[in-house]
Formats: C-alpha cells, structure tokens, sequence
C-alpha cells in the first residue's frame, strides 16, 4: 500500500482515538490504560509473521518467537487484568 | 491476492471491534462487554494473520504464544490492585520490547531497509521503542520500589541526555542515508535504551501518574511505526488509538498537577522547591478518636478524600466499613477523588471498588467542589497537597495554580495522617492550621477501624 494511503489511516485513526478515548470518565482510566495495553498487543500480528515466515535465520527466529511471547503477554495479561477489574466497578444496591 | 483481501477484510473488522471497545468503555455499565468485544477483535487478527499463506513455522509461534499466555495470565490473577500501576509500566515495556523486535527481524531479513521511508520509519520505531523499553523497565521498578521512588539527580545530567540525544540525531541521518548499516541500527537502538533510563530516573514518584501516561503514548506509536515499517495497516490504526490514549490521559494529569509535559519530563520538580511556610508559627489542632466520633455521628453529610496513603496503610476495607455505620446513621457519604490521587490515571477508582463501595459514591474533583460548601465533615486520609489551599491563593507556593479539592471549605476537617510531614513535594499545608481542621494523628487504617469500634459500641447501648 502507498504511504500517502497510510498516512490518511493515520491521521483518522488519530481522530478516532481522541473522539472514542475523551468520553472516557475518570472513573475508568486505569482499566482503560490496562486495555490500551491489551490492543497494543496487536503488534502480536507483525510477531506471528516474524515467527513463521520461511527461511529463518537463528536470530530471527528468537526475535520472532520472542515478540510473539511478549505480544501474547500483552494481550491475555492486559485483558485479563482489565476484566478483573471492571468487575469490581459496582452499582449502590 | 485473495487471500490477503480477505486478511484485510478481518483487520477491518478487529479494527471495528477495537474501536466498539474503547466506546463501550465510556460508562461501567458497558466497559466489560467492550472489553469483550476487544477481545474477540484481537483473536479475529490472530486467526486471520494465522491463515495468511505466509506463515509455514508455527512450532516458534505455538512456543511463544504458550509462554507469554501463561505469565500474562499469571500475573493478571495474581497482582493486587496497589500493584496496577508497575504491572502497566511492565505491559508498555513488552509491548515496545515486541515492536523493537519485529522491527530488527524485518532490518534483517531485508538486509537492511528497503527504501527511504522504511528507513525513516525504522529509525524512528527503534528510537521511540528502545526508550520505551527502559523508560517502562525504570518506572516499574519505581513503582515496584525495586528502586528508590525519588528523583535521580546527578551533575552533568543535563548535558549527558543532550549528547545522547545528538548522537541520537546524528547516527539516524546516517542511517537514513546508509540504511543497509547493521552496526548504525544496534549502535541507535542501545543508545535509544540508554536514553529511557536517564529519561526517568529523575522523575520522583508523585510524577508517575504522567510517565506512565507519556510510556503508554509511546507504546501506541511504536506499534504505529511497526505498521509502517511492516506495512501493516492494522498496526497504524491500533496504534494510533493507544498513542491518542496515551496523550489524553497526560494531558489531563498534567492540568491536575498544573504543569506541562515538559517541566515534568525535565523539571525534576523535587530539586526547584523552596521551603514556603507561614511565618508566624501557628500550631495544629489534634483531635481523638472519641471526640473525632462525637461529630461524626452528628453529621448529615461527610466526603471522605482518599490519597495513596490510604493506598500504603491498606486502610479502604475499614474506610467501607466506616462509611456504611454512618449511612445507617443517615449520614450521605461520598467519596472526593483528586485526578493525581494514586500512582497512575484512575487508581484510587479502583481501590476504592476494590474495597466494595459502589462506584455512584467516588466523585470526581469537579463534582464534588461546588458541593464542599454544605458538607458537615470532610475527612483527609493519606492525601495531601490535593487538599492545600495555598494552591488558591499563595503565589509563592510551588503548587499555586494546581486544582485542588476544596476540602477546607467544609464545616470540619479531619485530618488523618501520621506525623506533621509535609507531602512529596516538601510543601507544608495551611489546611493543617485552619480553625475548622483537626489532625487525627496515628496509622490511618488503625484510626479509621477505631472511629469503627466507637460506631460498633455505640450501637449496642
């Protein structure tokens, strides 16, 4: 894809996160950080290609088996601990 | 070319789903089905990338998918919530740690980068995601005290991070130019690890709310740059979310603070204070538990003001138990929550909940200001320069200016607190001397099970 397609997603995507990111109450800004580190873990995407492409090298394969550990960690750790914690936030009665 | 339509198709549709989960976090009622919505996002992306065609290894994948699920899992069950803050220090650090790593395997298969934009992107990606790394690995260890909270300050600090930084600008338009070099690229990318430690080490405790936040935008932009460098559009869009996550939410502690991004990342707030105090001496008034009692049980409306001591003294479970006997004494209790209270965006929100009281009682500093006025008792515990009025009035103060919840606008005062010691910042508090504050001094969980005890008792005559 061209960058200057890129650069549009980009810049939309800005948007979008400060509109979505905005109507955040205060209330939830820790499960929110929990879970903006949960979605970061997207970056398991480009992890999983590192990890399976063919002809590896040994170093890429540990940079590759790596990122996939880290991402995963990201992504159940972050929305695990985002769960816990919303269930907490309870309603009087 | 079928195959790949049908890949973006499904990122198009995680994307959706990510956006739907950010929404839905706008009110707790909702947050947990857009945690859920994420979720099945996020396994819609792996499912798809998984099936790509590209991908032929999954013995690696299936290795690593298996360790980092089980200590992800691990550490969400098993961290308390005090220990939120690190554990969101330690998941930015490995997810920039993820991003650096797909970045150097994509520098080497290609043996190098593959154009000028790949080289640009890739520059900046191992820069932002080097730094990122250690800044996070520094503040979890803060937070964690692993090592010293307070600011790290030594001479010539200054002019270390500046050559770092120059060595930084010039080693990339070398790189750019030369973008096949595999020294340049591990040279930049220690220097850029270099610079995250010496980037946080003078950043003292109080601050961490916002070098969390500032991490958490650099995290999202990593990932945003991977995407460009791996040419995955998937990447961009997620990584612009967090990146705009990260930026509102230091936008917001830094207003609570009342300073910019910038005093904080290179102020190192500790070593500018000057001793500010009223000069005649005037002398606080300590109050016991019994009499602190005596006034509770004839109050009709009492805003309890949490800051991280109650945090440290674990005090929330007595401070529910105590709320509860006064609203069975008809007393309306709420709870005032400074937006710097705590180690990191929203954490006393969730001791708070943690401790069981209903999140329609935690009110935001804003709510709850113009209220202060008709409320009978405000009771300080473990906070302390979010309550110093000085910040309204005393223009010599270091923290003139900062929002602060009004707590000395109430009939009475409480406060509970261990000794006369000033707070982070070394600034003492005139709220301490006003005619309507009286200093409940002792461990705060013992004074609050206390004031408790007297309610139990009290009960049964």
């Amino acid at each position: 894809m061209d960058l200057i397609a890129q650069l549009f997603i980009l810049v939309l995507s800005i948007f979008l996160g400060f509109a979505l990111i905005s109507r955040v109450p205060p209330l939830l800004h820790t499960p929110l950080m929990s879970e903006a580190n949960a979605i970061c873990g997207i970056i398991i995407v480009g992890a999983l290609i590192a990890a399976g492409a063919d002809a590896n090298s040994p170093l890429t394969i540990f940079l590759g088996t790596a990122a996939v550990a880290l991402a995963t960690f990201n992504v159940v750790g972050g929305y695990l601990v985002t769960e816990r914690m919303l269930k907490m936030f309870k309603k009087k009665g | 070319m079928n195959n790949e339509f049908l890949v973006n198709l499904a990122y198009i549709v995680s994307s959706v789903l990510f956006a739907f989960g950010l929404k839905f976090l706008g009110s707790p009622v909702t947050a947990r089905r857009g945690n859920m919505l994420s979720a099945t996002g996020m396994l819609i992306a792996v499912i798809a990338t998984l099936g790509n065609g590209h991908i032929i290894n999954f013995q690696w994948i299936l290795i690593g998918v298996i360790i980092g699920g089980s200590l992800g899992a691990l550490v969400a069950f098993k961290a308390a919530m005090t220990q939120m803050p690190e554990m969101i220090a330690l998941l930015h650090g490995c997810g920039a740690m993820a991003s650096v790593f797909v970045d150097w395997t994509a520098f080497d298969v290609h043996h190098g980068a593959t154009d000028l934009t790949n080289a640009i992107t890739l520059y900046i990606s191992i820069v932002i995601g080097g730094l990122t790394v250690t800044g996070s690995a520094i503040a979890w260890g803060k937070l964690s005290e692993k090592i010293t909270g307070k600011a790290i300050l030594f001479t010539g600090q200054k002019w270390l991070n500046g050559a770092i930084i120059t060595a930084i600008v010039i080693l990339g338009i070398m790189f750019i130019m030369q973008p096949t070099r595999y020294d340049l690229f591990l040279i930049i990318l220690a220097l850029s690890m270099f610079f995250g430690v010496f980037m946080v080490i003078p950043i003292g405790g109080a601050d961490m709310p916002v070098v969390i936040s500032v991490l958490n935008s650099y995290s999202g932009v990593v990932a945003c740059t991977t995407g460009f460098v791996i040419h995955n559009t998937l990447l961009i869009v997620v990584g612009s979310l967090v990146g705009a996550n990260g930026i509102i939410l230091s936008i917001i502690m830094c207003k609570a603070m009342n300073r910019s991004i910038g005093n904080v990342i290179f102020g190192a707030f500790g070593s500018v204070v000057k001793k500010t105090g009223t000069d005649e001496k005037k002398e606080a008034k300590a109050m016991n538990v019994e009499d602190a009692f005596l006034i509770l049980e004839n109050a009709k409306s009492v805003v309890i003001i949490p800051g991280y001591g109650m945090a440290v003294a674990q005090a929330q479970h007595a401070v529910r138990e105590l709320s509860e006997f006064l609203e069975k004494n008809g007393c309306d209790v709420k709870y005032a929550i400074h937006p710097v209270a705590g180690r990191m965006p929203g954490h006393m929100n969730v001791l708070l909940a943690e401790a069981n009281i209903p999140y329609d009682q935690l009110l935001e500093m804003d709510a709850i200001n113009p209220l202060m006025d008709t409320v009978d008792v405000a009771i300080v515990i473990g906070a302390n320069d979010v309550v110093n009025p000085a910040s309204r009035h005393d223009k010599s103060s270091p923290i003139y200016g900062m929002p602060i919840i009004n707590a000395d606008k109430a009939k009475t005062v409480f406060v509970l607190k261990r000794s006369m010691a000033s707070g982070f910042a070394g600034i003492e508090n005139e709220l301490f001397y006003y005619d309507n504050c009286r200093m409940i001094f002792g461990d705060a969980k013992q004074t609050v099970q206390a004031l408790v005890a007297e309610f139990k008792s009290s009960q049964q005559h």
